[in-house]
């Protein structure tokens, strides 16, 4: 024992660690300090960049367009996450009191597998104002068809329920897996005790899931907030920026009008901001260990 | 067993409320199919019943670029190239070395933060964590314009490059995983006369199938759906990935009338081997949720 306790594995552990190493030097730290560094530059991926202080940032903290990129996604985490974490839980407590069947589960996992384009398009022809299915639907019932991609009001709804099409299932399947944590005997004596279901869920189910809830809430909000995928092959930002969402203000800077420097000085704010509430999940990570101790 | 419990008013419509979520669900699919089943010319005519009238399988032949262009454009094409069989093969190998590699590099680096002595260890593990909260948007300008001045763009090894050797999640959930391996084995390797690696090819990979496979699998539905960076790096014919290349397809086809049929038939070619997934490991799939549920 003595022996393995004090032997020193350094020759091996570097070359296990090597391509770890080299990715994470090359991919990550090196270009976190490059991106600081454009952020106080004027740089067009033309020209070589030149310092330029602060000015990025001071023209963001005016620029309009910026600001209301910001709004508009936030207006979408809103839709998106308010209503995906309701219908999950719901979908959850159901599954929870009824069934553990795998098919069932699979079937709920599998617009969580689809790339987000492909479900963009999906449902760009599903609710297509001429030909697709919803109007047609809609239409039958004597209610006209929506625009719902090309009405300024219906784009963002749109797009964030369509999401919320997407991530239900797999947020509910990971709520149901907290749910599986819960001891069975307390839903046992509770019934003994006369209680309904409704009961149950409000006093046994929700108290005890609240540290899963607030982590998968959190790990949704993050997700929610990079929004891009969807709105790159459905909108493009539009109608009139209703859904030019930071991170398309970001890549469009970036890729359509080459400010690099601006770009990356957005992406800094964008990644202050993800960087709080990551810090919020670390936390509750942490919390939720000691709480299902 | 649980017990039976009887058949109540509020469980038949709990059972309702199931089943119409998970038909909401399902069904985008189905019509997804059967749009794609449908010959372009019966689009106006042929859209309300769950079957179409005169199947037909033209628009999947003209995606996969197996049809002329004249036949193409009489299916309802545009004429622009399109070849899905080659953007689904693109994608697959993405996935396969994004997948194999990253999880083998982060697996050697997750044994050796785990099992390993040497100097500088939980310092070195504290900077990779700590670029757990930097999101991606931070790194993926500076790493475009490293990737372009390399002049990989428009190569496979550029579009792989920033991922094929890790992520820090997988390194911190394999460690996690290999310090809960019972360490009595691995001593008695020691003493049989292994060197790490030989203690770590041997005895830590096999014993950590489950784990390996749930990283493996998360990975590769991650590379699949990865859309903005292929489409930042890979954007030519020659190495474009089915994400990239539906949203180029979608792009292509005109505003006013889309080419729907085409569209539906690429759509479906890139969930088919993501369902045949799920069919072959839908219960590792499920499983993993419990694991990367911290993700």
């Amino acid at each position: 024992m003595k022996t393995t306790k004090r032997r020193d594995d350094r020759r091996a552990a570097w070359w296990f660690l090597l391509p770890v190493l080299v990715g994470f030097a090359v991919f990550y730290g090196y270009p976190a300090i490059r991106g600081l560094w454009y952020s106080v530059t004027d740089y067009t991926m033309l020209n070589q960049p030149s310092f330029v202080g602060a000015d990025n940032y001071t023209e963001l903290a005016q620029d309009g367009q910026f600001w209301h990129s910001l709004l508009v996604t936030v207006w979408y985490v809103v839709l998106n996450i308010g209503s995906q974490t309701l219908l999950a839980l719901g979908v959850a407590s159901l599954m929870h009191r009824l069934t553990r069947s795998t098919v069932l589960r699979a079937a709920l996992l599998l617009p969580w597998l689809v790339p987000n384009v492909t479900v963009g398009l999906l449902w760009m022809w599903l609710l297509d104002t001429n030909l697709g299915f919803v109007n047609n639907l809609l239409t039958s019932l004597g209610v006209g068809p929506v625009g719902f991609f090309t009405d300024a009001a219906w784009a963002m709804p749109t797009v964030a329920a369509i999401n919320t099409w997407a991530y239900t299932g797999y947020t509910a399947l990971l709520l149901y897996a907290g749910m599986l944590q819960i001891p069975q005997y307390l839903y046992e004596s509770a019934a003994i005790d006369g209680a309904n279901e409704w009961r149950m869920f409000r006093r046994i189910t929700l108290p005890l899931l609240r540290p899963v809830l607030a982590l998968v809430l959190v790990v949704s909000l993050i997700g929610s907030f990079q929004i891009f995928d969807t709105i790159a092959v459905t909108t493009f930002g539009g109608p009139v920026s209703a859904t030019r969402v930071i991170y398309y203000f970001i890549y469009e800077q970036a890729f359509r009008y080459f400010h690099m420097g601006y770009a990356a000085a957005a992406a800094i704010c964008l990644a202050l901001i993800l960087g709080v509430l990551t810090a919020i999940q670390m936390r509750l990570l942490r919390a939720s260990r000691s709480d299902l101790a | 067993m649980r017990t039976r419990r009887k058949l109540t008013t509020g469980r038949v419509v709990a059972w309702i409320a199931m089943i119409t979520f998970v038909v909401v669900t399902v069904f985008p699919f189905w019509w997804m199919v059967r749009t794609a089943l449908t010959p372009a010319a019966d689009l106006f005519t042929d859209n309300s019943s769950l079957l179409p009238h005169d199947p037909t399988f033209i628009n999947f032949l003209r995606v996969l670029g197996l049809t002329t262009e004249a036949e193409a454009r009489a299916a309802g094409g545009s004429g622009a190239k399109i070849d899905f069989a080659r953007y689904l093969l693109n994608s697959i190998i993405y996935c396969g070395l994004i997948a194999g590699c990253q999880t083998l590099f982060c697996a050697m680096a997750g044994y050796a933060f785990a099992r390993l002595r040497f100097p500088g260890r939980d310092a070195v593990f504290a900077i990779l964590i700590a670029a757990l909260m930097v999101p991606p948007i931070f790194t993926l300008l500076p790493n475009f314009i490293l990737v372009k001045d390399l002049g990989l763009i428009n190569t496979m090894a550029g579009m792989v490059a920033p991922t094929i050797l890790m992520t820090p999640f997988a390194v911190f959930f394999l460690r996690q995983f290999f310090l809960s391996l019972p360490r009595d084995v691995e001593e008695a390797a020691i003493l049989d006369g292994n060197g790490p690696w030989g203690i770590f090819w041997r005895i830590a990979l096999p014993m950590s199938r489950g784990p390996l496979i749930t990283i493996g699998l998360t990975t590769i539905v991650w590379a699949w759906k990865d859309f903005l960076w292929p489409l930042l790096v890979g954007r030519g014919e020659e190495n474009r990935l089915v994400t990239v290349a539906l949203g180029v397809f979608r792009q292509q086809s005109p505003n006013t009338t889309p080419d729907w049929t085409g569209l539906m038939a690429a759509s479906t070619l890139s969930v088919l081997p993501v369902l045949i997934l799920l069919i072959f490991m839908g219960k590792r799939l499920v499983q993993s949720l419990n694991f990367t549920g911290s993700k």
